[in-house]
C-alpha cells in the first residue's frame, strides 16, 4: 500500500526526515517496507497488518505519527457553501443488520472534467489513474481518510430513490468493470426504485456511473457488514480497495464527514450547487463498548510500570477517551475507527507499541520446575550417534509417496491426501524405503558412487477412520567399503564392493545397545528384497529390522545401476527394549582355554541352530562359541560349507583341568554331529 | 509450563527454490503466573545470541497474529555486515542495507486462548514464538535452494559433517 509522506504533512508537522519516519513508524507497528522517490515525490510502500484498516490511509498514518511524536493532529474539516432547498432523494434501508447506516448528499449542476492538478498529482503518486473530478474525489477521500464512498449519476437513478436490500434471485447487475453479474439473495445491493445499482461495499454499477454528460450527482457513504462484503467479494471474485476496507471494518461515524468531504472536492473542481442537508439514515446504531483499563494489569503483562502520564498521552493522541475510575482503574472510550480494540489486552498492546517495544528491558523469567525429556530421547540419540559414527549421513525426504510405491513397499493401508500436489505425492508414506531409493538414485545420477544415508521419520497407516503413526529408521547404502583406501599402502588394504554382511554388521551395531535376551535372524523378507541377500532380525522373537540388497527387478526400473542395500528398523518394536545399562562384572582371575572345531555342514543348517545346540548343553564354563572361518568350494562339495568354530572355557573359581575340557569338547562334538555335521580335524 | 516443540510441518506449496511442501518449525510456549513481555524479549534475545553469537542484537516491533496480543516480529542485526548495512564498501545484499534481518514471530498468548484450556487469564500469562528452521539454516549457512534439504545429495550433506 502506497503512502505519500508529504501528504501526511497536511495533518501533522513531521519532526523528522522521511527515512527516519519510515523506521520509527515501523517500530511502532505501521510498517514501511520500502521507500522510493525523493523529496515531495517520496513514496512509502507500507505493509499494514490486517487488523488495522484505520491505518490504511493517510489520516490514519498521520494519527500514528501524532501519537508517536506527541504532536497535534489537524482535523479534516470540509468547508461547504450553504445548501439550497431540499433534496427529493429518499434512502431506505431494508437490511439494518447488513447496512446499519447510509449517508447521501446531492449536488446539482456539476461540470464533469479532469481533476485539478493537486488532486491528480497526489493520485498519480500513488499509481492511481485520474478519471474525472467526481470519481477522483471518491478515490482521494479513500486514500485520505480511508472511507470508501461512491458517486452516482443522479439522473440515471430511477425514482430518485435508493434502497439497500438483498438482491432478488436472478437479478442482473453490470458492474463498473463491465462484467454482467447474476445476483442471488445472498448479495446485498444498493438499488434504485427498479434495479440494483451497486454491489454494496464492493463495486458500483456501470449504468449509473459518472460520465462527461453527468450534471447531477448523488454521493454515497455507508457502513456495510464486514462478513457480507467479504462473502460477496469472494463469490464474485471482486477484490477492491472499498471491499478491502469494509471487510475489515469501516468507521461508523465517518459516513457524514466523508460524504461532505467528497462534496467539497466536487464543488471545488466542478462547480455546482449543494442541494439540501446531508441525508443520513441510521437503521441501527453501532457503538463500541468502552473498556476498563487497570494499570496493574498493564504492568502484569508487560513487566514494566508505565506512568499514567504517558498512558493518557498515548491514548489521547490515538483518539481514545479516558475517564478516571477508582485506584488506577480507567474507563477508556474506543474511537469509532478502531474496531480491532475490544478488550483491555488490546489497549495494552497499543501502549506497548507506542512506548516502544525495544524500550522494555530484556529479562529472563524465574523458574523452579523440572525439565522432562521425551521418553525416546536417549534411544533416538543413541541410534543417531551410532549411525553417524558408522558413516551414514542423515537425510530428510518428503512425507508423501505415490500409490504405487505405497503398494510395493508396504502391506498397510495408506492415507490418501484430499488435495495432493501430484500423483507422485498422493498418499502419506507407509514406508521410508521408496524415498530412500529415490535419494540413492539421485546421488548415483550425479556421479556419487559411494553413498550411505539414513532417514529417521514416521510412517502413516490407515486404521479405519484413524491414522497410526509409527517411528522408523531406514538406511540406504551403495558403492564400495573403504572407498578412500589407497591400494598397496598396507598389505591387503583394498576397497571392495558393499555386501550384505556389511549391512548386517551395521544393523547388529545398531541393535547392540538395546537389552535383549535372544537375537535371531530369519530369511523371510519382503518381495522387494533379493531373496538370497536379505534377512530379518528378531529380538526375543519380534521382528525389529529387515534389511538386505534390493531385488534387481525393483532396482532396474529406478535406474539404480549399482547394487543398493537398504535396512528398515521398526522402532515401535525395538524401543520396547531399554538401553543396556553397564554393570561391572569381576575380571576373571583364572586362565581361559580355547578349543577349535572344524566341521562340514549342509547349507540348510544355519549357524543359529549350531549355536543353539551347543549353548543348550548347559556348560556353564563355556564363555563363548563363535565362528572363525568359512570355506566353500570343490574340496568341500556342492551344497555344503566347512566352518571353523572356537569355544572358550573359563571358570571363575579355579584353573580348569585337561580332562574336564576334553569332556566338554566331546559333548560339543556330539551335538554338532547330531545336526549332520562331519568333523574334519 | 514451558515447552519447545520442534517438528515437521506440511503446506500445499509446490517444491521450488524457496518453497517446500514439508519443512520444519520450532514453536515455544511459556505459561506461568509471572511471565511478562520483558521475559519474552529476554528469552528470544538469549536464544538468538546462542544461535548466532553473543554480539548479535535483537529488535522487536509490533505485528499481528490472531493468537498473541501484543504480537511482535523479531529481527536480528545482520550477521553478514555486523548490522552496519554496508559490507566491503557496498550496500549489504543480505539485509538490503538495513542492517537487520527478520527472523521470527512471537507475542504474549492472547487471553482468549486460555479459555480453551480452562486457565484463568487473570491469574496466568505467557508468551509464544515460532521460527522456520530451514529459513534460519538458509540464512546462517548461505544455502541458495531449499530443495537441497530434502534431496539427500551427499555432496550437500557432507558440507555439514
Amino acid at each position: 500500500m502506497k503512502i505519500s509522506p508529504s501528504w501526511l504533512r497536511d495533518f501533522v508537522d513531521l519532526p523528522v526526515d522521511y527515512r527516519r519516519l519510515a523506521d520509527e513508524l515501523t517500530l511502532a507497528g505501521v510498517a514501511v517496507e520500502g521507500i522510493s522517490g525523493e523529496g515531495e515525490n517520496t513514496v512509502f510502500e507500507m505493509e499494514i497488518t490486517t487488523n488495522r484498516p484505520d491505518a490504511m490511509n493517510h489520516y490514519g498514518v498521520a494519527r500514528e505519527a501524532s501519537a508517536l511524536y506527541d504532536l497535534p493532529l489537524r482535523p479534516i474539516e470540509p468547508k461547504l457553501p450553504a445548501a439550497q432547498g431540499k433534496s427529493e432523494v429518499t434512502i431506505e434501508i431494508q437490511e439494518p443488520d447488513l447496512c446499519p447506516r447510509f449517508t447521501g448528499r446531492e449536488i446539482r449542476g456539476v461540470n464533469i472534467t479532469a481533476s485539478p492538478a493537486h488532486i491528480a498529482s497526489r493520485l498519480a503518486l500513488l499509481d492511481l489513474r485520474p478519471i474525472s473530478n467526481a470519481v477522483d474525489a471518491t478515490n482521494y477521500v479513500l486514500w485520505e481518510s480511508g472511507k470508501p464512498t461512491h458517486v452516482f449519476d443522479l439522473d440515471l437513478l430511477e425514482g430518485r430513490r435508493l434502497v439497500i436490500r438483498r438482491a432478488r434471485a436472478g437479478e442482473l447487475l453490470k458492474t463498473l468493470d463491465g462484467v454482467e453479474r447474476k445476483l442471488t439473495t445472498d448479495d446485498l445491493v444498493v438499488a434504485d426504485a427498479v434495479k440494483p445499482v451497486a454491489l454494496a461495499g464492493v463495486m458500483g454499477g456501470y449504468d449509473t456511473m459518472i460520465t462527461e454528460k453527468t450534471k447531477n450527482v448523488l454521493i454515497e457513504s455507508a457502513w456495510f457488514d464486514p462478513a457480507t462484503v467479504r462473502r460477496m467479494s469472494k463469490r464474485h471474485g471482486l477484490h477492491t480497495d472499498a471491499s478491502h476496507r469494509f471487510e475489515r471494518g469501516a468507521d461508523f461515524e465517518s459516513t457524514v464527514p466523508s460524504a461532505n468531504r467528497v462534496a467539497e472536492l466536487i464543488l471545488g473542481s466542478g462547480g455546482g450547487t449543494l442541494i439540501g442537508d446531508v441525508i443520513d439514515v441510521i437503521a441501527k446504531r453501532l457503538d463500541l463498548a468502552p473498556v476498563e483499563l487497570e494499570l496493574r494489569e498493564v504492568h502484569r503483562i508487560l513487566g514494566e510500570k508505565l506512568r499514567i502520564l504517558e498512558v493518557s498521552r498515548i491514548l489521547k493522541r490515538l483518539g481514545f477517551g479516558m475517564q478516571a475510575g477508582s485506584e488506577e482503574r480507567y474507563l477508556v472510550d474506543i474511537p469509532s475507527w478502531r474496531l480491532d480494540i475490544e478488550r483491555e489486552i488490546d489497549i495494552i498492546e497499543e501502549l506497548a507499541r507506542l512506548h516502544g517495544y525495544d524500550k522494555f528491558p530484556n529479562t529472563l523469567p524465574p523458574y523452579s520446575g523440572e525439565v522432562h525429556e521425551q521418553p525416546d530421547a536417549r534411544k533416538d540419540a543413541r541410534l543417531r550417534d551410532s549411525l553417524l559414527a558408522l558413516g551414514y549421513n542423515e537425510s530428510i525426504s518428503l512425507t508423501f509417496i505415490s500409490k504405487d510405491d505405497a503398494r510395493q513397499f508396504s502391506t498397510a493401508a495408506a492415507l490418501e491426501l484430499a488435495n495432493p500436489l501430484s500423483d507422485e505425492a498422493s498418499v502419506m508414506r507407509t514406508s521410508l524405503v521408496p524415498s530412500m531409493l529415490n535419494m540413492l538414485a539421485h546421488n548415483l545420477n550425479r556421479g556419487s558412487e559411494n553413498v550411505r544415508l539414513f532417514e529417521a521419520g514416521n510412517v502413516f497407516e490407515a486404521a479405519g477412520e484413524k491414522a497410526i503413526e509409527l517411528k522408523r529408521i531406514v538406511l540406504g547404502a551403495t558403492g564400495k567399503v573403504d572407498a578412500e583406501v589407497v591400494r598397496g599402502l598396507t598389505p591387503g588394504a583394498e576397497a571392495r564392493p558393499l555386501s550384505f554382511f556389511d549391512l548386517k554388521g551395521d544393523v547388529e551395531d545398531l541393535l547392540a545397545p538395546f537389552s535383549q535376551w535372544v537375537l535371531t535372524y530369519d530369511a523371510q523378507t519382503a518381495g522387494y528384497y533379493h531373496p538370497g541377500r536379505s534377512a530379518r532380525a528378531l529380538l526375543d522373537g519380534a521382528v525389529v529390522a529387515q534389511f538386505g540388497q534390493i531385488h534387481p527387478d525393483v532396482a532396474a526400473p529406478r535406474k539404480l545401476r549399482q547394487d543398493v542395500f537398504v535396512a528398515e528398523l521398526y522402532l515401535e518394536r525395538l524401543y520396547q527394549h531399554d538401553l543396556v545399562q553397564a554393570r561391572y562384572e569381576a575380571l576373571p582371575r583364572f586362565p581361559a582355554v580355547d578349543r577349535d572345531f572344524s566341521f562340514v555342514f549342509d547349507d540348510t543348517v544355519e549357524f543359529d541352530e549350531i549355536h543353539q545346540s551347543v549353548t543348550s548343553l548347559g556348560i556353564s564354563e563355556l564363555r563363548s562359541f563363535v565362528p572363525v572361518e568359512i570355506f566353500r568350494g570343490d574340496k568341500v562339495g556342492a551344497g555344503k560349507y566347512s566352518i571353523l568354530m572356537r569355544s572358550r572355557f573359563q571358570s571363575g573359581e579355579r584353573t580348569l583341568r585337561d580332562d574336564e575340557v576334553m569332556q566338554w569338547a566331546g559333548q560339543i562334538a556330539t551335538a554338532l554331529v547330531s545336526l549332520g555335521g562331519i568333523q574334519r580335524a | 509450563m514451558r515447552a519447545v516443540c520442534p517438528g515437521k510441518v506440511h503446506r500445499n506449496d509446490a517444491l521450488d527454490a524457496t518453497h517446500s511442501p514439508i519443512f520444519h518449525q520450532v514453536e515455544g510456549l511459556a505459561v506461568d503466573t509471572n511471565i511478562t513481555f520483558c521475559d519474552l524479549k529476554g528469552t528470544l534475545d538469549h536464544a538468538m545470541k546462542a544461535l548466532f553469537g553473543s554480539s548479535v542484537k535483537t529488535r522487536f516491533y509490533p505485528s499481528f497474529f490472531p493468537f498473541t496480543e501484543p504480537s511482535a516480529d523479531v529481527q536480528i542485526s545482520c550477521i553478514f555486515c555486523d548490522g552496519k548495512g554496508m559490507r566491503d564498501g557496498a550496500p549489504c545484499r543480505n539485509c538490503k542495507a538495513s542492517g537487520w534481518i527478520e527472523l521470527l514471530g512471537c507475542g504474549m498468548v492472547d487471553p482468549n486462548v486460555y479459555g480453551f484450556v480452562d486457565y484463568d487469564p487473570a491469574k496466568v500469562s505467557g508468551f509464544a514464538f515460532g521460527m522456520g528452521v530451514e529459513r534460519i539454516a538458509i540464512l546462517k549457512y548461505g544455502v541458495d535452494d531449499i530443495q537441497l534439504f530434502f534431496q539427500g545429495d551427499v555432496r550437500f550433506l557432507e558440507q555439514f559433517g
